[in-house]
């Protein structure tokens, strides 16, 4: 196995495409390093992007934000625009691993491992994120909720690499928020995640995304539930009508975390509770 | 083979690695610094934390050859001359282990949080801590022992 640190997206695109062998990217390592350990995963390339600066900061914007990929999630954490404008997104990445995890780990690399259960990707998809993806026939920025296809699955094509995620500027009268499960509080993985971003008019809901993790292969935005919102001042009843909407969409799988059943039903429980978070951060950002 | 150099423990160390020789294998193996320990293949135990430029890290999570031209200080570099660090005399005082094998890591992760966090309380700690488990599950005399160590390093 051969280990590159270029210092330019150029070169990283370079090196990945040449590769003859399993080519990775290496950002964080908290994932790849761990499946090299296991036997899981065996590169003949590894390509480290976190000497590129360009992939190092987080840069604000008139038209939002852009976080570079080899970004930590402790970075993440401490940009103060950033937790001001989208607090569940930063909730999210800051629930990955541990403290010691989160000084390495990146939401890109979150992102691309394609855990089904992946923390920051379902408050990225509620925020509306994307992608910006770069190859050798130049970048393309698509969706967050349309890059993975399933567990440990990608649509990147070889020699493509995630550059940045782009967010938008909030609204002065939206919130976000995500909530997970977990039997421990940290180092653990989730039961059930799920990300709500929410803007009000009047009062009421206007806009709403739902989107919940660990309850089907991939993340998966739930509209039913965005509508069982909107129009309401998420009261009972709303909350009710959303949580039996998150409950219906969930097809989980039984692992020694949860079983199916108790997945479909702890999933509307934490929309509950993320919307209320949500609802209250969109009531007094005005 | 890449060649690495870098500060361990204030000395200037240099090595011949495998490209993805893992930093904790570098400083046990080729070091002989078998300090940090290794508790888990999976990043979870923390037992391997160790500061690289000043920060906390769990070394299996990071190659060798990312640590080349850093600083990296482990269990062994924190006393000096044969004096104890605050933290290593408050988990010897307060009784902050019981077979020790995940002390390097605690104590490594709790010099880090006593620099970055000025008042620290016992559910910070705790929360703090989660990276780093205790398999022995005594966890009640390590929050004391940071405790105390945080009050007297803050004078």
């Amino acid at each position: 196995m051969r280990y590159e640190s270029p210092t330019t997206i150029k070169e990283v695109v370079g090196l990945l495409k040449k590769e003859r062998g399993k080519a990775f990217v290496l950002a964080g390592g908290t994932d790849l390093l761990v499946g090299m350990k296991l036997g899981m995963i065996e590169p003949d390339l590894l390509v480290d992007i976190k000497h590129i600066p360009a992939m190092r900061t987080v840069k604000t914007s008139k038209t939002g934000f852009r976080i570079g990929a080899a970004v930590s999630c402790a970075e993440l954490g401490e940009h103060k625009a950033m937790k001001k404008a989208w607090p569940g997104v930063v909730e999210a990445a800051n629930l990955i691993g541990s403290d010691q995890v989160q000084g390495r780990c990146t939401v890109v690399g979150n992102l691309c491992n394609a855990s089904p259960a992946a923390d920051s990707v379902p408050a990225l998809i509620a925020a509306g994120a994307k992608a910006v993806i770069v190859g050798a026939d130049g970048r393309r920025t698509i969706a967050v909720e349309n890059i993975a296809t399933g567990p440990g699955k990608t649509c990147l094509k070889k020699g493509e690499v995630i550059e940045a995620i782009t967010l938008p500027n909030q609204t002065k009268t939206s919130g976000d928020a995500y909530l997970r499960f977990t039997p421990r509080t940290e180092m653990d993985i989730a039961v059930v995640g799920v990300g709500i971003n929410l803007t009000l008019e009047k009062g009421l809901v206007s806009k709403a995304r739902v989107v919940l993790g660990a309850v089907a292969p991939t993340a998966i935005t739930v509209p039913e539930a965005a509508e069982a919102l909107i129009g309401t001042k998420v009261d009972k009843k709303a909350l009710e009508n959303l949580a039996a909407a998150c409950s219906a969409a969930c097809r989980p799988i039984d692992d020694k975390r949860g079983s199916a059943e108790y997945r479909t039903r702890i999933a509307g429980v934490m929309a509950v509770r993320a919307a209320k978070i949500a609802f209250k951060r969109a009531g007094s950002a005005a | 083979m890449v060649s690495i150099a870098l500060k361990v423990n204030g000395n200037a160390v240099t090595g011949d690695v495998d490209d993805r020789m893992l930093l904790v294998e570098f400083l046990r193996n080729d070091l002989n610094l078998t300090g940090t320990h290794v508790g888990c293949d999976t990043s979870q135990c923390g037992a391997c934390v160790v500061h690289v430029d000043g920060e906390a890290m769990k070394s299996c999570s990071m190659l060798a050859v990312q640590a080349d031209g850093a600083e990296v200080l482990t269990i062994e570099g924190l006393a000096v001359d044969g004096k104890l660090h605050p933290v290593q005399a408050a988990f010897q005082e307060h009784h902050g282990l019981q077979c020790g094998f995940c002390t390097p890591g605690m104590i490594m992760t709790s010099v880090d949080m006593i620099r970055r966090i000025p008042d620290l309380d016992d559910a910070t700690i705790r929360s703090e801590l989660e990276g780093n488990i205790c398999r022995c599950t005594g966890y009640q005399n390590i929050v004391t022992a940071v405790k105390a160590a945080s009050d007297e390093m803050k004078g």
